[in-house]
C-alpha cells in the first residue's frame, strides 16, 4: 500500500515540475526570448557561485567527517611509503582541484551574458599554452619519480632470510601453507589436489612436504620480512592487505610473490586504536564468484616467541593425509586434524 | 535550373541507389520525392540523421535499464538489512524474500557495467553524434557508405537483442564483472553466470564489435574523403576531430578485444587452454595446462583502456564546440586542442597495463606504464586549461547544453586528478579494486561522458527534430544531476582509501570496512533521486519530439558550423541546393565586432587574422 502511495507521490511531483517547466516556457514566449534568457542567465549564474562555495565547503566537511574512518596507520614499512606518496599526491591534486574549479565556476558566473558585454576574440596565446604544458609536465615528472622509487622498492626481491608463506585462493577462502621446521615448502602438483586431505596438491614424494603446515589464518612475525607466494586453485583472486597497503593477484598456474615487513603486532594495534577486537584482515580484491564478498582470512602479527608457540601446536598436512593406524595417536591429533580439514572445507 | 531541379539531379548523381531512400517529405516545398514507406524511412533507413536517432533512442532505453540496475544493487549496499517485497515480484527467485541474492547482485553489477560502457556510452554516444554531425559538419550529403552505416545500427540492434535475452535465461546473465576475467568466465562450474548467460554475453559483444567497426570505418572515410570544398582538416570543428580520433581508436583496438573473446569461447567450448591452467574446480581436477589467465587481461585492456577514450573523446569534442558557441568566443588554442586529442589517442594504446599493476606484472614494465600513464595527464591538463580560457571573458549564455558542458569540465577535472593517484603504481597497489577506483572512473568517464552526451542532446536536439527541448526541465535536470553526482561519488574516495573492496555484496562481516553503513545508505538514497531526475530528462526528450516548441530559425544558437545552414527539417541529402563552400574555421565568434561569422562566409580582405 505504502508502495503505491510512494509511486503516486513521485508521479505527482513529476507532474508539478513538468507544469512549472511548461508554464515557464509560455511565460518566456510572452515576455520575449531576450527577457527570459536574461532571467535564466541570472539564476544559473548565481547557482554557479552557490555551487562552488557550497561544494568547496562540502569537500572540506566530507574530509573532516570521513578522515577518521579511514584505516589507521599503516602496519608495514611499505605501507608507510605508500601513505607518504598518497599525502604528496593528495596535496598537489587538491591544490589543482581547488584552483581550477574556482576558475571554472567564477568565470562562468562573472562572464555570464550581459547587455553591452563584448566577448574577447582570443583564439590562442602560445606563451600561455607553453606554460600550462610545461608546469604539469614538471609536476608529473616529480610524482612519477617518487612513485617509481617506491614501486621498485616494494617489488624488489625479498631480503635474504625472509619468512616464506604460501597463500592459495579458492572459492571462497584462503589456504595458507607454512614451510614447517625446514623452512622450505614442498613441491606441488595440481593433479594431486583433493578436497578431503590435500587441498593444495602437495606431492608427498617430496620429503620437504612432510613438515608443511596448513592453516586458515596468516601468522607473521613482527619486524621480520615475510614473502608470500601467492597462487590460486580455481579462478583469479587477489590477496588484499589493506592495513599493510598491499595487494597482489592470485592467478591459477602462475605464482606471484609479495613481500613486506609487518611493523605493528595485533596486540599493539589494538592498544593504539583502542579497539580490543581489532583484527588484521586479508580480503579478496578480485571478483571471483558469488562468494567473493565473504572471502576473508584473519592475519595475526605476533612476536617470534608467540609465532613459534603457535606453529608448534599445528599439525602437519602430511599427518592429516596419512593417518597412521599402527602408532596410537595422541588424543589431540585426530581432533586437531578434523578441525584443520573442517576449517578448510567451509 | 531551379533549385528543386538542382536538388533532384544532384541527389541522383550523388547517391546512386541511395537516392531511393529516406528523403524527408513535404518540407521546404519540395514534394516531388519518391514515395517512401514507413520501413524505408524509420526502420531500414540509410539517412545518417535517422540512424543517429535510432542509436540515440536505443541508447536511452539501455541507459534506463542500466541505471535501474544500479538502483537495485545500491538498495542492497545501502539497506543490507531491509527487504523490499516488490523486488521479489520483478526478480522472482533472484530476490527471494525481497532481498537480492549474491548471484543476482553480481549479475546486476556486471550488466550495469556492460550496458553503460558499451551500449550507452559507446554506441549511444559516439554512434549518435558521429552519425548526426559528421556529414552535417563536414558538408557531405551522407556517410561514405550509407548502407554500411545502416548495417552498423542493425548489428548493434542484434547485439542488443542478444544481450537483452541473456537477462531472461534460467541461469541468469553473465555475472563475472564487465571485464569477464577467465577462468571465472570460462568455467560454468565456477559461477552460475558463466553458463549460458556468458555465451550470450560473448556473442552479443562480438556482434557489437562488428557494429562498432562498420561505424568507425565509415566515420573515418567520410571525414577523410567527403569534406566539402574549402573544408581543410584544420577548418573542421573540434567535434569532428573528436569523432575522428574516436573512430581510429575503435578500429585499432576493438579487433583485439574480439580476438580475446573468440579465444574465450574456444576455451569454453572447444577444449582449448588459452587462459586455463592447473585448475581444480567443483571437486574435480581439470585437464587444462599451460594457458595464461593474464593473457586475457592484456587482450581485454588493450581495448579496455582505449575504450575510455572512445567514450570521452566525442564528449570532449562536443563540449569544445558548445562552450565556444555559448561563450560567443573562439575555442582557445584550436591547434593545441587537436594536438592534445592526437596525443591522447596515441598514448591511449600505451597505458593499458596500468589496469594490471597487481597481476604480478614485471615491475620494470610497470614503471614504464606509470610514466606513460601520467604522461597522458599533460594533454588532458592542456584541454582543461583551454576550456577554462575559452569561457574567460566570454559572454556566456546558460543553456542546458552549456551548463552540462561546464559540468563536464568540472567532473573531468575531479575524476582526472584521481587518475594521477591510480596511475602511480605504488598508490594503485593500495587502491586497486577499491571504491576509490569506482569513484575515479565514474566521475571521469561515467558522469563526464554523460554530461557530454546530455550537452550534445540539448544542443543538437533542434537539428534532430526541429523543436527545442524544454529549458526549465533542462536546468532542473542539470543542477540535480551535478550535485547528485558529486554527492554519490565524492565520498566513495574515502571508502576506497579505507581499502573497501569493490564488488562486495555485503560488508557486515568485515571489521575493516563496516564503518561506512550510514554513508552507503546516504549514497543509495541520492542514487534514487538522481535516477528519478534522469526520468525527467527522458520524459522531456520524448515529449519534446512531439510537443516541443518549434524552431523558427534554422540557426537557433547563432553558430558558425555547417549543420545550421541546412533547413530546419533537412531531408536526406541535407542541403536542398548545392553543398555550401567553406571559407574559414568554425570559431569566428566576436571577431571584428561581429557576433559570429558562419564558415560559409568568404574572408573579406580587410578582416583581421588570428
Amino acid at each position: 500500500m505504502s508502495g503505491y502511495l510512494a509511486v503516486i507521490v513521485v508521479v505527482l511531483i513529476f507532474v508539478v515540475i513538468f507544469q512549472i517547466a511548461k508554464a515557464s516556457e509560455y511565460v518566456s514566449i510572452l515576455k520575449g526570448e531576450k527577457k527570459a534568457r536574461e532571467q535564466s542567465n541570472r539564476i544559473n549564474g548565481f547557482l554557479m557561485i552557490v555551487f562552488l562555495v557550497l561544494g568547496l565547503i562540502g569537500v572540506w566537511w566530507c574530509h573532516d567527517l570521513l578522515e577518521g574512518r579511514m584505516l589507521a596507520e599503516p602496519a608495514s614499512d611499505h605501507g608507510v611509503g605508500v601513505d607518504s606518496l598518497i599525502k604528496v599526491t593528495f596535496i598537489i591534486t587538491m591544490i589543482v582541484f581547488v584552483l581550477t574549479q574556482i576558475a571554472l565556476f567564477v568565470f562562468a558566473w562573472k562572464y555570464q551574458e550581459k547587455d553591452g558585454r563584448k566577448a574577447l576574440f582570443f583564439p590562442h596565446n602560445n606563451k600561455l599554452e607553453v606554460i600550462w604544458t610545461v608546469i604539469p609536465a614538471i609536476v608529473l615528472t616529480v610524482l612519477v619519480a617518487f612513485g617509481i622509487r617506491h614501486w621498485l622498492k616494494m617489488t624488489s626481491d625479498a631480503p635474504k632470510g625472509s619468512m616464506v608463506v604460501e597463500v592459495t585462493g579458492k572459492q571462497f577462502n584462503w589456504i595458507i601453507r607454512y614451510p614447517g621446521k625446514d623452512g622450505q615448502l614442498g613441491r606441488r602438483n595440481f593433479k594431486l589436489t583433493n578436497e578431503s586431505n590435500n587441498p593444495v596438491g602437495q606431492d608427498w614424494a617430496d620429503k620437504l612436504n612432510t613438515d608443511d603446515i596448513i592453516a586458515p589464518e596468516l601468522h607473521v612475525v613482527v619486524g621480520k620480512p615475510v614473502k608470500l607466494i601467492i597462487g590460486s586453485r580455481d579462478v583469479v583472486h587477489d590477496v588484499g592487505l589493506p592495513h599493510f597497503r598491499l595487494k597482489m593477484d592470485a592467478v591459477p598456474g602462475i605464482p606471484t610473490t609479495l613481500w613486506f615487513t609487518p611493523t605493528i603486532t595485533t596486540a599493539e594495534y589494538r592498544k593504539r586504536t583502542g579497539n580490543p577486537d581489532f583484527v588484521y584482515e586479508l580480503a579478496c580484491d578480485q571478483m571471483c564468484g558469488s562468494g567473493h564478498y565473504s572471502m576473508k582470512a584473519n592475519i595475526v602479527v605476533e612476536t617470534q616467541e608467540e609465532y613459534d608457540a603457535w606453529l608448534a601446536k599445528q599439525v602437519t598436512q602430511y599427518s592429516v593425509a596419512h593417518p597412521a593406524p599402527e602408532t596410537p595417536a595422541g588424543p589431540a591429533a585426530p581432533a586437531d586434524s578434523t578441525k584443520a580439514v573442517a576449517a578448510l572445507g567451509k | 535550373m531551379s533549385n528543386e531541379a538542382t536538388l533532384h539531379s544532384q541527389d541522383l548523381h550523388h547517391h546512386g541507389h541511395a537516392a531511393d531512400h529516406g528523403h524527408g517529405n513535404g518540407h521546404d516545398g519540395h514534394d516531388h520525392h519518391h514515395e517512401e514507406t514507413f520501413i524505408s524511412k524509420y526502420v531500414f533507413s540509410m539517412d545518417h540523421k535517422m540512424i543517429a536517432k535510432q542509436f540515440l533512442i536505443t541508447g536511452i532505453i539501455w541507459a534506463i535499464i542500466g541505471a535501474f540496475f544500479s538502483v537495485l544493487f545500491r538498495l542492497q549496499l545501502g539497506y543490507p538489512d531491509s527487504t523490499f517485497p516488490w523486488l521479489e515480484s520483478i526478480l522472482g527467485h533472484w530476490a527471494e524474500g525481497g532481498r537480492i541474492t549474491a548471484e543476482a547482485y553480481y549479475a546486476l553489477v556486471t550488466m550495469h557495467g556492460t550496458i553503460l560502457v558499451f551500449f550507452v556510452l559507446t554506441a549511444g554516444l559516439s554512434g549518435t553524434f558521429s552519425n548526426l554531425l559528421i556529414p552535417l559538419q563536414v558538408g557531405a550529403r551522407d556517410m561514405a557508405s550509407p548502407f554500411m552505416n545502416m548495417l552498423s545500427y542493425w548489428f548493434f540492434f542484434l547485439a542488443s537483442v542478444i544481450m537483452m535475452s541473456s537477462l531472461f535465461v534460467q541461469t541468469g546473465p553473465a555475472s563475472g564483472g564487465w571485464t569477464s576475467y577467465p577462468p571465472l568466465s570460462a568455467l560454468g562450474d565456477a559461477s552460475i553466470g558463466s553458463k549460458i548467460g556468458m555465451d550470450l554475453w560473448l556473442v552479443s559483444m562480438a556482434i557489437f564489435v562488428v557494429s562498432s567497426l562498420l561505424g568507425s570505418l565509415n566515420y573515418i572515410s567520410t571525414i577523410l574523403n567527403m569534406r566539402t570544398k574549402g573544408m581543410s582538416m584544420t577548418k573542421m570543428p573540434l567535434t569532428i576531430w573528436g569523432f575522428f580520433f574516436t573512430a581510429i581508436l575503435g578500429v585499432l583496438s576493438f579487433p583485439v578485444l574480439l580476438s580475446g573473446f573468440v579465444l574465450l569461447l574456444f576455451d569454453r567450448h572447444g577444449g582449448t587452454s588459452f587462459y586455463l591452467s592447473e585448475l581444480f574446480v567443483a571437486g574435480k581436477v581439470l585437464p587444462n595446462e599451460g594457458g595464461s589467465a593474464i593473457l586475457y587481461q592484456h587482450l581485454f585492456w588493450f581495448l579496455g583502456h582505449p575504450e575510455v577514450y572512445i567514450i570521452i573523446l566525442p564528449a570532449m569534442g562536443m563540449v569544445s564546440e558548445i562552450l565556444a558557441v555559448n561563450s560567443r568566443k573562439p575555442i582557445f588554442g584550436y591547434l593545441a586542442m587537436v594536438g592534445s586529442m592526437f596525443a591522447i589517442t596515441i598514448l591511449a594504446f600505451l597505458v593499458w597495463a596500468h589496469h594490471m599493476f597487481v597481476t604480478g606484472l614485471n615491475p620494470f614494465l610497470g614503471a614504464f606504464f606509470v610514466l606513460l600513464t601520467l604522461l597522458i595527464a599533460v594533454p588532458s591538463a592542456i584541454k582543461v586549461f583551454n576550456w577554462i580560457t575559452t569561457i574567460w571573458r566570454g559572454n556566456i549564455r546558460f543553456t542546458p547544453a552549456s551548463l552540462f558542458s561546464i559540468g563536464f569540465v568540472s567532473t573531468f577535472i575531479s575524476g582526472g586528478l584521481t587518475g594521477i593517484w591510480l596511475g602511480n603504481s605504488a598508490i594503485d597497489i593500495h587502491l586497486h579494486d577499491t571504491y576509490f577506483v569506482i569513484a575515479h572512473f565514474h566521475i571521469v568517464m561515467g558522469v563526464s561522458a554523460f554530461f557530454g552526451m546530455f550537452a550534445g542532446i540539448y544542443h543538437w536536439f533542434p537539428k534532430m527534430y526541429g523543436r527545442y527541448m524544454n529549458q526549465t526541465l533542462g536546468f532542473i535536470h542539470f543542477w540535480i544531476t551535478l550535485v547528485g553526482a558529486y554527492l554519490i561519488f565524492w565520498p566513495m574516495h574515502y571508502e576506497g582509501m579505507a581499502g573497501m573492496p569493490r564488488r562486495y555484496f555485503d560488508y557486515s562481516n568485515w571489521a575493516s570496512f563496516n564503518s561506512f553503513n550510514g554513508l552507503n545508505m546516504f549514497i543509495s538514497f541520492v542514487v534514487i533521486i538522481v535516477f528519478a531526475t534522469q526520468l525527467l530528462f527522458v520524459f522531456n526528450f520524448f515529449y519534446s519530439i512531439f510537443k516541443g516548441r518549434k524552431l523558427t530559425t534554422p540557426n537557433p544558437w547563432n553558430a558558425t558550423t555547417l549543420e545550421w545552414t541546412t533547413p530546419i527539417n533537412p531531408g536526406h541529402g541535407n542541403w536542398p541546393g548545392e553543398i555550401p563552400e567553406v571559407h574559414r574555421w568554425a570559431y569566428d565568434y566576436s571577431k571584428d565586432g561581429k557576433d559570429f561569422i558562419p564558415q560559409t562566409v568568404p574572408v573579406s580582405p580587410d578582416e583581421s587574422g588570428h
